[in-house]
């Protein structure tokens, strides 16, 4: 029931959410078909607007985007006009998908056991080590590490393509590109978690049983102390699975992270429409399903 | 995705199959550990389907690959405006004329034409053995409903202003005209099409070159409507049928059997690779993911001195000019002394050498030098005595109580450092102060448009090896105007010119109409033409001759195996 009520309120957010992206997109200065070329004549640019109706009253505009959102057609995209954003949205969703998915398996790969390992051996080397790690993924962009990782393994070890996604091969270097600032984010939320667990008095009450010492920290400590960890991952995954700007521009990747930056910057008001409603939508879902996940890890949590 | 995912060969799949079964197998492990397994089983189910989705798989290498340029916006002949695109539309869809491998007109679906003595009427003859890549014939009827298409207002083609040389174009384009039969095209029999001017215009086989013009299909057109080009089976008339296109990734092309001269096509498969990034670009040429690269904005601008060194670079001169726009509506600036002193001022050999480096020439003229048969005028050279003695007659003597001048500029690099060393040229010389404005692209234009500036950088390539490509831009009622200057003598020089049938005559006036542009008026500043790069191993491609167009029939490219 509760769930049910929290599906039914993501009806109303959405639409606010499109309302305001298509407020905001039309308030900005330049349209869809302002161009270094103009066309020979108004009348020309005049057939343009009214063809993709934005000469209509607002309102009506309006009208026509929700009509769209219902029916699940957001439109024929304005700049690339042989495609519908539908069509966009299908080619690339599955693509940035996937690549953040894979990412997001990385980042936990990664991230989980590095936080868990220095948290248990604190005050050792290790910690320190782990640590530095750590804050040099979360402080190095991707904006550097892709190029980083291109030069290194693409041009002068020449072991994986530079570009493209063409095979398996490809994928490697965007997801390791993706992944590594998300991993040190896993890592120090993961060492948090754990460091504050250790102190509870239950681990405590479960040392004082005679549990071992690893069966301690797998079986009770980790389910509370990766909680901060799952509450990140919601957002996290939301952010991976509708792609990254950068990871994709720097690797021609055809996802739609592309088309995010891209949409806004051509006044793509009906690519953008689309976009903004889906990565709306994506982050809703996957909070619930973060919410879900801590009943199931936190037996003190409850909804009703 | 129905063009593409039968495409991948198998391994691919398998690969994704692996890891997408391995992925449940470990959230069960997990699961184990953590109470509701079937939750979260679940979960890794639906993202194994996710990933099968989304993984594609290798694609078998192409016998050429293309870096061409950004994500094509259409493959839509009657929409399509960018030039990386036009090449796209080049190879799938052929008009009555076509370029040859020096991009020059040569006969394409019409196998010769005759010509009126006064220049106003054309007559082309088909080919007899002309057929749709899916094997209807191509006849007259298919010009007649290509052409009108583009002109229909419903349509609301870009480029529509490349038919109104034809009579009544215009007229129906804007809808003063509602019948499309007043048109000046005729069918006169299944192979006959003939076409009454508004004007003797000789560009106009250049114009039927051009994409715009281009034979489309009708059938698959009405059918699809919008999205008829992303449709399949697509009818194609010229050398190559689209295979598949992946957005913002590349467009497969595969050799189209069925047209007219199919022997001499010389690839049997060819990719265009779409791309963004400049640096990537780049690399997939270095690393021999690519043959040729040939999109002058794909190519680094922070390393172009070192690459023009390279021996795969290739090197001309380029049809485009970067000018400045002055906008004559605001004072000073509707002044033309104020605007002869900023010309003056600019020192363009500084540009090119220090900034752009990659083999530009410095610009006093509008028209690029080396179209046939013209000879522009030499425009004002750097003089800074002459500036400040413009500017002071204009009653600024050193700039004194000069308002602050607004320069509109865009985002890349290369134009801040133009501006910025605009501005010191403008200060030093005139002591103007100048205040650098840099706009995000579409805010540019439409600032440009709105007449929002004093000066605006500018850019044109043009569409067809002659003058007037370049100079109707700036007649009163052009589109791309954009400075506010309006001069008869302007629009009637250039009315005549075009009205001319002696070549010689017509350059001659031609070449006084662009005299008023830089020699007396100044409502633009030329500062450098464009040069064109294209990157290959001349050792092992084949088939592409640069010129000044930069278009390279695709049919005539291959590659050394």
């Amino acid at each position: 029931m509760y769930y049910l009520k929290r599906i039914l309120f993501m009806i109303p957010l959405v639409l606010i959410v499109s309302f305001l992206a298509f407020v905001f997109v039309r308030s900005l200065p330049g349209g869809p078909f302002d161009k270094e070329r103009q066309p020979a004549s108004p009348e020309i640019k005049r057939n343009l607007r009214a063809k993709y109706h934005l000469d209509d009253p607002k309102w009506k505009q309006y009208a026509l985007y929700l009509g769209g959102l219902i029916r699940g057609d957001f439109g024929p995209s304005m700049k690339y006009r042989d495609h519908s954003v539908n069509d966009i949205i299908k080619q690339g969703l599955p693509v940035s998908m996937t690549l953040g998915l894979l990412a997001f398996c990385f980042a936990q790969a990664i991230g989980v056991p590095l936080g868990f390992y220095t948290a248990v051996r604190r005050g050792h080397w290790q910690e320190w080590l782990g640590s530095f790690i750590a804050i040099v993924l979360v402080s190095v962009p991707a904006l550097v590490v892709a190029p980083l990782l291109v030069m290194v393994f693409g041009i002068k070890l020449g072991m994986l393509p530079v570009a493209l996604w063409d095979s398996p091969k490809h994928v490697i270097l965007p997801t390791a590109a993706l992944g590594l600032y998300f991993s040190g984010r896993v890592a120090r939320l993961m060492r948090e978690g754990m460091l504050s667990t250790l102190k509870e008095p239950f681990v405590m009450t479960a040392q004082a049983k005679g549990l071992s010492h690893s069966a301690v920290l797998l079986k009770h400590a980790f389910r509370l102390g990766v909680l901060p960890v799952v509450s990140y991952s919601g957002p996290m995954l939301a952010d991976l699975l509708v792609g990254s700007f950068v990871v994709e521009n720097v690797f021609r990747i055809p996802g739609i992270g592309v088309s995010f930056v891209n949409s806004f910057l051509n006044r793509d008001y009906t690519m953008l429409g689309g976009l903004v409603v889906i990565y709306a939508v994506f982050l809703l879902l996957l909070n619930l399903v973060v919410d879900f996940l801590y009943t199931v890890l936190d037996p003190r949590v409850r909804y009703t | 995705m129905d063009g593409f995912t039968n495409a991948f060969p198998r391994r691919g799949k398998a690969f994704c199959f692996a890891v997408a079964v391995g992925f449940p197998a470990l959230t069960r492990l997990l699961a184990r550990r953590i109470r509701p397994r079937f939750a979260l089983v679940t979960v890794g189910v639906a993202l194994f389907s996710i990933f099968l989705h989304g993984c594609g798989g290798p694609v078998d290498r192409a016998d050429v690959v293309i870096i061409n340029g950004g994500e094509p916006e259409t493959l839509d002949p009657a929409i399509v405006t960018v030039q990386a695109d036009l090449r796209l539309v080049r190879a799938l869809f052929e008009g009555l004329v076509r370029l040859n491998v020096k991009a020059e007109p040569e006969p394409g679906l019409a196998h010769r034409w005759d010509i009126s003595p006064d220049g106003l009427r054309y007559t082309f003859y088909l080919r007899s053995n002309l057929v749709w890549s899916t094997g209807e014939p191509i006849t007259s009827a298919d010009v007649l409903y290509s052409w009108r298409r583009v002109l229909n207002p419903m349509t609301a083609a870009d480029y529509a202003g490349q038919l109104y040389f034809v009579r009544n174009g215009r007229e129906y384009n804007i809808g003063k005209l509602t019948n499309p039969d007043e048109v000046g095209i005729q069918a006169l029999d299944p192979l006959t099409i003939q076409v009454d001017l508004v004007a003797p215009t000789p560009f106009f086989l250049s114009l039927c070159t051009f994409p715009t013009l281009a034979i489309v299909p009708q059938k698959a057109i009405e059918r699809h409507r919008d999205r008829w080009t992303i449709a399949k089976p697509l009818p194609v008339s010229g050398a190559y049928q689209l295979d598949f296109w992946r957005l913002q990734d590349r467009i497969r092309m595969r050799k189209n059997p069925l047209y007219w001269d199919a022997a001499a096509t010389r690839s049997e498969v060819v990719d265009f690779l779409s791309m963004d990034s400049a640096n990537t670009a780049l690399n997939l040429y270095k690393t021999g993911e690519a043959d040729i690269l040939w999109d002058k904005t794909l190519v680094p601008s922070e390393v172009i001195d070192v690459l023009i060194n390279d021996k795969d670079c290739h090197r001309f001169s380029y049809l485009g000019t970067f000018f400045l726009r002055i906008n004559v509506t605001r004072p000073p600036f509707d002044r033309p002394l104020v605007r002869r002193a900023l010309a003056l001022a600019v020192d363009r050999r500084r540009i090119v050498e220090r900034l752009t480096r990659g083999g530009e020439l410095p610009a006093h003229h509008f028209t690029p030098a080396g179209i046939p048969g013209y000879q522009p005028p030499d425009g004002l050279k750097h003089n800074p005595e002459a500036a400040r003695a413009a500017l002071e007659q204009a009653g600024f003597p050193g700039g004194r109580n000069f308002p602050v001048l607004n320069y509109l500029l865009t985002n890349p690099r290369i134009e801040q450092q133009i501006g910025v060393e605009l501005q010191a040229m403008w200060q030093e010389v005139l002591g103007i102060q100048v205040q650098l404005r840099q706009n995000e692209m579409k805010v540019y234009q439409s600032a440009q448009t709105a007449l929002d500036y004093d000066v605006s950088r500018s850019s044109w390539i043009g569409d067809y090896n002659d003058p007037n490509t370049f100079l109707e831009l700036f007649t009163s009622e052009n589109g791309n105007n954009r400075t506010g200057w309006k001069n008869p003598r302007y629009d009637e020089l250039i009315g005549q010119a075009n009205r001319q049938i002696d070549p010689v005559k017509r350059a001659a006036l031609l070449r006084e109409a662009e005299t008023l542009l830089v020699e007396e008026e100044f409502p633009i500043i030329p500062v450098y033409f464009y040069a064109g790069l294209n990157f290959f191993d001349g050792t092992k491609i084949e088939g592409v001759y640069t010129n000044v167009v930069d278009e390279h029939p695709i049919q005539a490219i291959w590659k050394r195996k």
